[in-house]
């Protein structure tokens, strides 16, 4: 270990200024650090820093989100494995997803961390952590028929667009990971709607099963017709979709995660999942269809609710960033995830276009929380200042 | 006495090397100093040449911009060296000193049969003045603005710290008389805030004349700032005024006997410290006297010597002297040695807020914490954590950001009268993206200072 330290000590010069590799010396730093924790110290200010740093915090939003990337490498298998009705193993079902995913996973690194690194060196500031985690996001939130080269496209929209216009990690207005599905959307809707969610590519001798069908549970609410998948189904995961988010348990243990080592926002995640199921009891009343009449817990397990809920709701840079404000963040994500699915036909996912819609309205709900403590602080300045006089 | 103040916000963060209580008297220095640097924006003017004979309490500069305000030396002997930092700014006013302590004659007094300019005037005279300081924007209190009360805190909370308590012992009839001659410097009240659990020595507890409130909860909730917020907070166009218990000692000293005597009591704090336990001195006394045979060495392991508390001190080294305002000299280790995947390690010798490191387990353990910063500087990107250790109601973030942007009227709003430094050396602390908090906020006071003055 000692040794490899004094490797990177010894080739560091090349990068440093004067070096002959000088403009590559963020990219450099960036493999440094990821190695190592440098020896730099204090000098002013407090004297001690908490361990805690960016690096460690992505860290465990990724760890974070292994148990739906591994639900949904395998579920892509399973799904494709069933629409040919065909009974495998469990590995092969596992092979076959992973083949599918990885090569995805792969693109949204190397294009993502490619630009983040140009950035880096051409602004000589250091690479940010945080796309690390979109990087992880973005395959998860698509589905897994998504060419590469329209993850590659995507991707690199979201950082240079979503982030890096704004001037990088923590000054972005919006979630880059659910911008990249977004922009996905609505530049390449052919390949973003319809039967999709399954990958159902046929080998010579493989044909689809009779009356297959590989509409989301949304899809089918929303045309009405189908059958719909059991609540257990819903739950666990055994469903159509974007690659990560089916699984509601695996998102769970996701958001144990997150919860307690106390990263994610706990606020946040509950007011979402209080906002959907709020929306969809008051939907239940005035039901006037079986989606408006389907019960309101159902919502929070279909599609993409849990997933956005845990891992894209509660992104702290493009969320509202007070405390009271994140209640009412989440919970208006929650609300209008609710309605945008039941009540708008042409968008049957409502989670990202609510969550986006918010990530535009959290500066404003933050403002009006300081305005509040403003005005509160206002007022016992002068209530004790009658105090005293008095 | 009222029902305590609950403080909940706040981190104890809990380092090894906390003082045993044991008094030992260090020896006496071959040099003082006096350090112009310990005050914020002061800007000196000498009195004294160089080889000059000076008494402990003669004059040695004043204030350029308040010239009311004069620092004395803290013991008799010769001026024998001004140091000199860039741009010719002086650091460090050096006196050799004598064997044997000569006092300038300043007259013995009740400050209670004095008059409120009397006692003013006779505590700028003895040059302790500067250990009064002012809210807003933590500096020396300005002597013609009369505050509209005065505060003492009777206990410290931050790492390590002195006990307050242990430093008193002995010393509370000059302590009362500190705190009569505060009564006559304000028409207001005089605050003293106790710790409901920790504070038991008569001296705090049966002061006469101010107003008692006792405090319970984690640190800051010693910081006289976040007493001032929960007892009577400071708005545009007020000034309060508060000073240090050993240096309110001093100026009970200068009514009973006439005299400016600087000694005090200092714990010698930390991890690296190996004997951690109170050492009677003279302010200005050398660092060296004190600490030298008792930092521990280690191989390949530098040691890093603070005048103060791990979060709000000054790096010193072993030539410098205690600092004006400090009661404690905390020696840890220099986090200079890099750490393979320091990042992610399970860290189990770690301590932080974060529940991510083990730490939080081990409720019982103290730690050995280093230096070493752990990451280069990021922008804001956790959001509510410096909320969780800020204990007023105060919007850290949103302050923060309107001082990076320079707006005014928006630092206003958000309370910038009512902090200072020391209040958000917690927030610098936890804060993961490493952004120099401390030296932002005294930016803002600044800015303010200068457009309103």
């Amino acid at each position: 270990m000692k040794a490899l330290i004094n490797l990177v000590e010894k080739v560091k010069p090349n990068f440093e200024k004067g070096g002959r590799f000088e403009k590559f010396y963020r990219t450099f730093e960036a493999f440094e650090t990821f190695l190592y924790v440098k020896g730099d110290v204090t000098h002013n200010g407090s004297h001690i820093r908490d361990a805690m740093d960016m690096k460690r915090t992505m860290i465990h939003v990724i760890i974070a989100l292994i148990p739906p990337l591994l639900f949904g490498i395998w579920n892509v298998g399973f799904q494709h494995y069933k629409a040919l009705g065909l009974e495998v193993q469990f590995l092969d079902q596992v092979l076959f997803g992973a083949i599918k995913v990885i090569p995805i996973i792969v693109v949204s690194y190397a294009v993502g961390l490619g630009i983040e690194f140009a950035f880096a060196n051409a602004r000589n500031h250091e690479v940010n952590e945080g796309f690390l985690v979109s990087a992880m996001l973005i395959p998860l939130v698509l589905p897994v028929t998504t060419p590469l080269w329209m993850v590659a496209v995507a991707t690199a929209f979201a950082v240079v667009i979503g982030k890096e216009v704004f001037g990088g990690t923590g000054m972005n207005i919006l979630n880059p990971a659910l911008l990249a599905r977004a922009f996905l959307f609505f530049a390449y809707p052919s390949y973003l709607s319809g039967e999709i969610w399954i990958d159902t590519t046929l080998q010579e001798g493989q044909q689809l099963i009779d009356g297959f069908s590989g509409a989301t549970s949304l899809a089918i609410m929303a045309a009405g017709e189908g059958t719909m998948p059991s609540d257990f189904d819903l739950f666990f995961g055994f469903i159509p979709g974007s690659i990560g988010e089916t699984s509601t348990l695996a998102i769970l243990l996701g958001a144990f995660v997150l919860i307690a080592t106390g990263i994610g926002s706990l606020r946040i995640m509950t007011s979402v999942f209080i906002g959907g199921f709020a929306m969809g009891l008051l939907l239940n009343i005035f039901a006037v269809n079986d989606f408006m009449a389907m019960p309101a817990y159902r919502h929070l397990i279909m599609g993409g609710f849990a997933f956005g809920a845990v891992y894209m709701a509660t992104d702290p840079v493009s969320a509202s960033q007070t405390g009271t404000g994140k209640y009412i963040y989440g919970f208006l994500i929650g609300v209008l995830t609710v309605l945008i699915r039941v009540l708008n036909p042409a968008y049957p996912e409502g989670m990202m276009l609510a969550i986006l819609f918010m990530n535009v309205f959290a500066p404003l709900i933050d403002h009006y929380v300081v305005q509040a403590n403003i005005r509160k602080r206002l007022t016992r300045m002068k209530k004790v200042r009658l105090q005293t006089q008095a | 006495m009222s029902k305590p103040i609950k403080i909940k916000k706040g981190l104890n963060i809990p380092l090894k090397g906390e003082a045993e209580k044991i008094l030992d008297s260090a020896p006496r220095s071959v040099k003082y100093s006096v350090c112009p640097t310990d005050f914020h924006s002061l800007t000196p003017k000498m009195l004294v040449k160089e080889g000059e004979k000076v008494k402990a309490g003669a004059p040695l500069f004043f204030d350029k911009y308040n010239e009311k305000i004069i620092f004395t030396a803290p013991v008799s002997g010769t001026f024998s060296d001004l140091v000199r930092g860039e741009k010719r700014r002086i650091l460090r006013i050096v006196i050799e000193a004598d064997q044997v302590d000569e006092y300038v004659d300043f007259g013995a007094a009740d400050p209670l049969k004095l008059s409120g300019d009397q006692v003013k005037e006779k505590i700028l005279k003895s040059g302790l003045w500067p250990s009064i300081r002012q809210r807003p924007f933590d500096i020396i209190a300005k002597p013609d603005v009369p505050p509209k009360a005065i505060f003492v805190s009777a206990f410290d909370s931050a790492p390590l710290a002195a006990d307050l308590d242990f430093i008193i012992n002995g010393q509370e009839k000059e302590f009362q008389t500190g705190l009569n001659a505060l009564t006559r410097l304000t028409e207001g009240k005089v605050h003293l805030s106790l710790n409901s659990d920790l504070t038991l020595n008569k001296g705090f507890v049966d002061a006469k004349g101010v107003k008692i409130h006792s405090f319970t909860g984690p640190h800051p909730a010693g910081n006289v700032g976040i007493q001032i917020h929960h007892i009577d907070p400071v708005d545009k166009g007020d000034v309060v005024w508060y000073v240090g218990v050993q240096q309110l000692i001093m100026i009970g000293r200068l009514f009973e006997k006439g005299i400016y005597d600087a000694s005090q009591i200092i714990a010698l704090t930390g991890s690296e410290a190996l004997n951690p336990r109170y050492y009677k001195v003279v302010g200005g006394a050398r660092i060296s006297d004190i600490a030298t045979k008792h930092i521990r060495t280690e191989e390949g392991m530098t040691v890093r010597i603070i005048s103060g508390n791990v979060l709000t001190g000054t790096k010193v080294d072993l030539n410098d002297s205690i600092r004006y305002y400090d009661n404690q000299i905390t020696l840890i280790p220099e986090g200079n040695t890099p750490e393979i995947f320091g990042w992610i390690a399970p860290n189990l010798d770690k301590f932080s807020i974060s529940r991510s490191f083990p730490a939080f387990l081990m409720p019982w353990k103290k730690f050995r914490h280093n230096t070493n910063i752990r990451s280069g500087e990021r922008p804001f990107v956790v959001t509510g954590l410096y909320e969780k250790v800020l204990p007023m109601d105060i919007m850290p973030m949103q302050l923060l950001k309107s001082i990076m942007i320079n707006d005014i009227d928006m630092m206003e709003k958000l309370g910038i009268y009512e902090v200072a430094p020391e209040d958000f050396a917690l927030c610098e602390y936890v804060c993961p993206s490493k952004i120099d908090i401390q030296d932002t906020i005294r930016e803002g006071l600044d800015v303010i200072m200068t457009e309103f003055s």
